[in-house]
């Protein structure tokens, strides 16, 4: 027995090195994209419009950023996109949290028929409601370029309440009727004792929303026109457009857009590859 | 399953219903007056207008017309065509790049799956517009470009990738497959976490070699994460547009033309909104076709 255990432990070291192998091959080939991108941006291209990095550089220079923040409303564009991300953040974790909730824990008529077809709405892809959706915001409501036009269709994503109802069924009823019998109000009990116990899943919810509605792209390239109300995705787009010869800048211009996600990404790291699993189907 | 809120009044009618249930249908308000502003009435908005040609003052009603000219249209089949290319071309293969993934991770020890999880998902957090950018400089036609670069190493003349049309398709496949399976493998290592090590003892007992453990027992118990990762794929892949509008603008040719973007051409460039509703329509007919042979599939494999 013993003799012929170690090949076996032996040829599973070698399997496992060989697996290892694979495994960094092809995460450096995910990687290469970003390392170029960043080396991209911190090499000065000024000099002509055929200057490419090199893959190592040899001079670290900041002027791509330079050059792209004096072209462009950066600024501006940054602080749209924080300001609708937030927005979009909050709104859908507490109206998705109060309409799981209620599907998962109050039965009221009709709970069931009403949630199916919010769901079944997943399916209608968003180019069928663009066109009516534009036209009521830009011709019927005149809202074109503001920020309540760009948040308003997402402010509670059906998505978000079917992934908020799978959670909240997992909480315990028992505190849920302890409450009603100290006759707390219903909003107070959802308020009081639901949210709190909801937290890690809120925290989840909260971060995929904000990194969603950072990366958002169609709708607010379509319901904003000047150049203020762009957001960082969108402005970095019309910039591409614009000055497609400018390499660094557009470098620069990529990295900004992506930077913000990846420090969130990297500082809650937990979260994000936890979430995931959230309400997706069981295996 | 639950007990309903306090039935200790006694006043009937609309009151105590109100009392009730008032509080859930206030819970449920703000999503289902969404649903009725931003879902509901464009859906029927988009249906009637398919029917009509339409003017800001008044459209008018012009029957079949829409459909009949989006039938009778070369680049509405080619953008079907090119549509379902690149969905054949990236679902599957990605599916099977993210399951080997998955499972030559899963054989790591705790702290070497964490560092590929994360760094593997890490391009998932990055922007469609920032990710579209860089590609457009990889596949940067001169021969300083890094995929020219690169097959400038193995002794090949550069490629004009996105600027001619036998390449430029598959250079857009190219990217989506070297893009993040960060999720899905995140998905198929929780399943693979869940399968009993009792089935692969029992295996072993048996003198089961390596692949029938996998066909057997791995495989059929990963299929609900398969499935889930083919769909939600496979609609994602039928609006892909980002990548197209920001690196090809659909050409050369309408060789990139997909679905979405001819749509946003024909409403947003041509500002043809009914011929617009009615391709999108076509759209949505494919993806709930799709949608309802998922749940077949599902049924069938819960009999299995």
């Amino acid at each position: 027995m013993q003799s012929q255990s170690q090949p076996q432990t032996q040829s599973r070291k070698l399997m496992l090195t060989i697996a290892g192998i694979l495994l960094l091959l092809w995460t450096i080939l995910t990687i290469v994209p970003l390392y170029w991108m960043l080396v991209g941006s911190l090499q000065d291209s000024a000099a002509s419009a055929s200057f490419r990095p090199a893959m190592i550089p040899e001079a670290l220079s900041l002027a791509p950023y330079e050059r792209f923040f004096a072209k462009t409303a950066a600024w501006r564009w940054l602080f749209n996109s924080l300001l609708v991300s937030s927005v979009l953040t909050v709104t859908n974790v507490f109206f998705a949290s109060l309409a799981g909730y209620a599907f998962a824990k109050l039965k009221f008529p009709g709970s069931n028929a009403i949630f199916w077809i919010l769901l079944s709405t997943m399916m209608i892809p968003a180019q069928v409601t663009l066109i009516p959706l534009y036209i009521l915001m830009v011709n019927t409501l005149q809202l074109q370029d503001t920020y309540t036009a760009i948040i308003l269709p997402t402010a509670v994503s059906v998505g978000n309440i079917f992934l908020m109802k799978q959670y909240m069924s997992s909480l315990p009823t028992s505190l849920i009727h302890a409450a009603r019998i100290d006759a707390c109000g219903e909003f107070r009990i959802f308020w009081r004792v639901i949210l709190p116990l909801a937290k890690p899943g809120l925290a989840v919810l909260a971060i995929f929303t904000f990194v969603a509605s950072w990366n958002e792209f169609f709708w607010p390239f379509l319901i904003t026109s000047s150049t203020d109300m762009r957001t960082i995705q969108v402005g970095l787009a019309s910039f591409v457009f614009a000055e497609s010869t400018d390499f660094g800048a557009m470098m620069a211009g990529a990295t900004i857009g992506a930077l913000p996600m990846m420090i969130l990404f990297f500082s809650l790291q937990r979260y994000f590859l936890q979430g995931i699993t959230i309400g997706a189907v069981k295996g | 399953m639950q007990t309903t809120a306090s039935p200790k009044r006694t006043s009937s009618g609309s009151g105590r219903f109100l009392r009730e249930y008032g509080w859930a249908y206030l819970f449920i308000l703000a999503p289902v007056l969404l649903f009725l502003v931003f879902t509901l009435y464009p859906v029927a908005s988009a249906f009637v207008m398919s029917f009509q040609q339409y003017q800001v003052m008044g459209s008018t009603w012009i029957g079949l017309d829409n459909y009949k000219h989006m039938i009778g249209d070369d680049v509405f089949w080619k953008s079907i065509r090119n549509t379902v290319i690149f969905t054949i071309a990236t679902v599957p293969v990605n599916i099977l790049i993210t399951f080997v993934l998955a499972y030559l991770i899963f054989q790591m020890k705790n702290k070497a799956q964490t560092f590929f999880k994360a760094t593997l998902y890490l391009p998932a957090v990055a922007s469609g517009v920032t990710i579209s950018v860089v590609w457009l400089a990889i596949f940067d036609p001169t021969d300083s470009g890094l995929l020219n670069r690169f097959l400038g190493l193995l002794g090949i003349d550069p490629v004009i990738w996105l600027g001619q049309s036998g390449t430029a398709l598959f250079s857009l496949i190219l990217m989506n497959w070297l893009g993040s399976h960060g999720a899905g493998i995140i998905l198929y290592l929780a399943s693979m976490g869940g399968v009993p090590k009792s089935l692969y003892e029992a295996a072993d007992i048996d003198h089961a070699s390596g692949w029938t453990k996998f066909a057997r027992i791995t495989w059929p118990l990963l299929k609900p994460t398969t499935l889930y990762l083919l769909v939600t794929g496979i609609i994602t892949s039928f609006q892909v547009f980002i990548s197209v509008y920001l690196m090809t603008q659909g050409g050369p040719n309408f060789a990139t033309t997909t679905i979405a973007y001819l749509i946003y051409q024909t409403a947003f460039q041509f500002y043809e909104f009914g011929l617009a509703s009615a391709q999108s329509f076509v759209l949505a007919l494919l993806i709930v076709i799709v949608s309802v042979l998922q749940f077949k599939a599902f049924s069938s494999d819960v009999e299995y």
